[in-house]
């Protein structure tokens, strides 16, 4: 991630220590993780410690601070969804991208995280893709599904 | 600014409006037990130990003295049976962190606290702030801060500004109530610092047993 996309994310923010976590969510979303050189930037342009970005980072879960894939995969393995058989959809996921939760895979295409409700339990079992809701899904078609992304 | 009478333990005490009820109680000689608590730092209510009992507008309740501030006719009870029992508590599960700590020990013998009470937990850190803050609040360095969360909440320096603040500093190793820091000091010092930055007796300590070793 280059210094001056990462400044002109600043700069959308007026450059405030305020809005440190709307700035550092945008630079998750451009990047799909936090490196340790755009903290630093931020750290430097917003005069806020560093100690404290990383304080605020790792205390949310949202914030990664090793590589991520290019598409997030999440699995929902709550209640609803686990009894409608999302055991057997993270399984198939899996097989199918070689990763276990909490992994991202060589190519830095995929990184794959199980959640424990989505709000949407009358679709289980979900599965979401960037943001895009897979509800219903069949093991089956998880193959065709994740095919659709580059 | 105007003073206000408050009564601490049936004294009559007068303080300064806007000081906290801990430092009131200190300025008569009322000794309320601290953990987090540092003249220097700001008021940060981390560990609890201070906890005291306050009447106010008829109802009692239990309020961290060091951040608490004073009020007119407020009545503080800084012993009592249930104070007792909240300090003992809180101490037996800093004592699963740090069992070992000088600090808690004392007054875990004081309050009859039960070391062996919850199973052995060893972090040795009770996130009482005080090297963090005292890095940030007077220092000005920020070479460390916590990191994560809930239980699994630790300190950790920032590799690049403690190999070039710390070495000349070491301030807050006595501040620390456990021998947390001192540990994470050593583990950022391991794991990251080039050896030239550290300054020559200290890289000398480190290469000598090597060269006895390979003789």
């Amino acid at each position: 991630m280059n210094v001056e996309t990462i400044d002109q994310i600043i700069d959308n923010h007026q450059c405030e220590a305020g809005s440190l976590i709307q700035i550092l969510l945008d630079i998750q979303s451009e990047n799909h993780w936090l490196p340790k050189e755009a903290l630093e930037r931020v750290s430097e342009k917003l005069r806020v410690p560093l100690s404290q970005i990383q304080h605020i980072t790792t205390f949310y879960k949202s914030f990664s601070l090793v590589p991520k894939g290019r598409h997030e995969v999440h699995v929902c393995v709550g209640t609803a969804c686990h009894v409608r058989g999302a055991q057997r959809v993270l399984d198939t996921v899996q097989d199918q991208i070689g990763i276990k939760p909490g992994e991202t895979d060589v190519d830095l295409k995929f990184s794959l995280e199980t959640v424990n409700c989505l709000g949407c339990c009358a679709l289980g079992p979900v599965m979401v893709v960037d943001g895009e809701y897979h509800g219903n899904i069949a093991p089956a078609r998880i193959e065709e599904t994740l095919k659709n992304y580059e | 600014m105007s003073e206000v009478l408050l009564q601490i333990d049936g004294k009559e005490v007068s303080a300064i409006e806007g000081a906290t009820i801990l430092e009131a109680a200190r300025s008569v000689g009322i000794i309320i037990p601290t953990l987090c608590h540092h003249e220097k730092l700001e008021p940060y209510g981390g560990c609890r130990i201070c906890s005291v009992e306050v009447d106010v507008r008829g109802r009692t309740s239990v309020v961290a003295s060091c951040l608490f501030p004073v009020e007119k006719d407020l009545v503080v009870r800084t012993v009592s049976k249930k104070l007792d029992r909240i300090r003992k508590s809180l101490l037996e599960m800093m004592l699963a962190h740090a069992p070992d700590s000088e600090q808690l020990q004392v007054l875990a013998q004081e309050y009859g606290a039960d070391r062996e009470r919850f199973g052995k937990e060893a972090s040795f850190c009770i996130h009482c702030g005080l090297c963090v803050r005292y890095c940030a609040e007077v220092k000005k360095k920020d070479a460390l801060g916590f990191i994560d969360r809930g239980a699994r909440k630790e300190i950790c320096f920032i590799p690049e500004i403690a190999s070039r603040e710390c070495w000349e500093c070491k301030e807050c190793f006595p501040l620390c109530p456990t021998s947390a820091l001192q540990a994470a000091f050593v583990l950022c010092k391991a794991l990251s610092f080039p050896p030239e930055t550290g300054s020559q007796e200290e890289v000398n300590i480190s290469t000598l047993p090597v060269r006895e070793q390979n003789d």
